[in-house]
């Protein structure tokens, strides 16, 4: 048996499509990403797959810098479940 | 930052808060709400999709953080402990829920993309001519609400929060191969429900 985890070939668009997570997040060996590229580089339908996937994480990444606000009045409600009203703006409570 | 001015001066590193909270100081509780709501806020509604049920998971979150204080070693960040709790007290209202997809105890099978193929649609420039308006962040937060539960939870805390796949496992209580199998399966699954928006 192999000391290398990875140590296998990818055969087929079905393979190229279980590695590409392993791929994208940079734990595939240096064997395995070759012969993936080489692969990408000839089948379409796979390089889209790859090329969409990478888009799709690039927006999602960016939500992180626009999260789901915290409206006022959740804000507001929390601070009284907590018993900090003294913290609430009079006008507010 | 909007809402309630809290002077965050008063403590002005983790320890020093960390020390506050430990002493019941009321200062230092709302120092940690100003700072952390909003992520926690965050999470919970990606994770729940109910302003409702987010706001019940924020509350939860923070009295179960004032109540267990003691309890925090500070061998994490306060933030990663409070999204711990977030993420638990979300799992709970999603397990409440009788209409849900799959149990979340339920082990995901590991054959991925099984119909990946069978619609390629490139959309690789369609997003960068409008890049991060209102519209894509509406189409992206609707589709990741789309995602099964099992899937969805992982997703946002790897992919959003930023979170490792260790860290993600463990927040989540779940094997580490477990998360990457539900991130690979997110992450083609998110794919899949953006290629009609942006095709």
């Amino acid at each position: 048996m192999s000391s290398h985890p990875q140590h296998q070939h990818i055969s087929d668009c079905q393979e190229v499509l279980s590695h590409l997570n392993d791929y994208i997040d940079g734990e595939l060996s240096p064997e395995l990403c070759a012969e993936l590229e080489a692969h990408l580089a000839v089948c379409h339908n796979c390089r889209v797959v790859f090329d969409t996937l990478n888009k799709t994480l690039y927006l999602v990444h960016q939500l992180r810098e626009n999260p789901p606000e915290l409206p006022e009045t959740v804000e507001y409600r929390l601070f009284a479940v907590m018993n900090l009203e003294q913290f609430v703006p009079r006008k507010r409570k | 930052m909007t809402g309630i001015e809290i002077d965050l001066d008063i403590y002005p590193d983790e320890a020093a808060l960390v020390a506050g909270l430990k002493r019941g100081d009321p200062e230092a509780c709302a120092c940690m709400i100003k700072q952390y709501a909003p992520r926690v806020y965050a999470i919970a509604i990606r994770m729940l999709n109910d302003p409702d049920d987010a706001e019940e998971v924020l509350q939860e979150t923070f009295i179960s953080a004032c109540k267990n204080i003691n309890k925090f070693e500070e061998r994490s960040a306060l933030g990663t402990w409070l999204h711990r709790i977030a993420t638990n007290a979300a799992l709970m209202h999603l397990r409440k829920r009788k209409h849900r997809e799959v149990s979340l105890d339920e082990p995901i099978e590991v054959q991925d993309g099984d119909d990946i193929y069978r619609e390629v649609q490139d959309w690789t420039l369609a997003p960068d001519d409008h890049a991060m308006n209102s519209e894509v962040r509406d189409v992206l937060e609707k589709a990741i609400s789309e995602l099964p539960d099992t899937l969805r939870t992982v997703f946002i805390l790897r992919e959003i929060e930023g979170y490792s796949t260790e860290e993600t496992a463990q927040i989540l209580g779940i094997s580490v191969s477990a998360a990457k199998v539900r991130l690979h399966r997110a992450r083609l699954r998110l794919r899949q429900l953006l290629a009609p928006h942006f095709a």
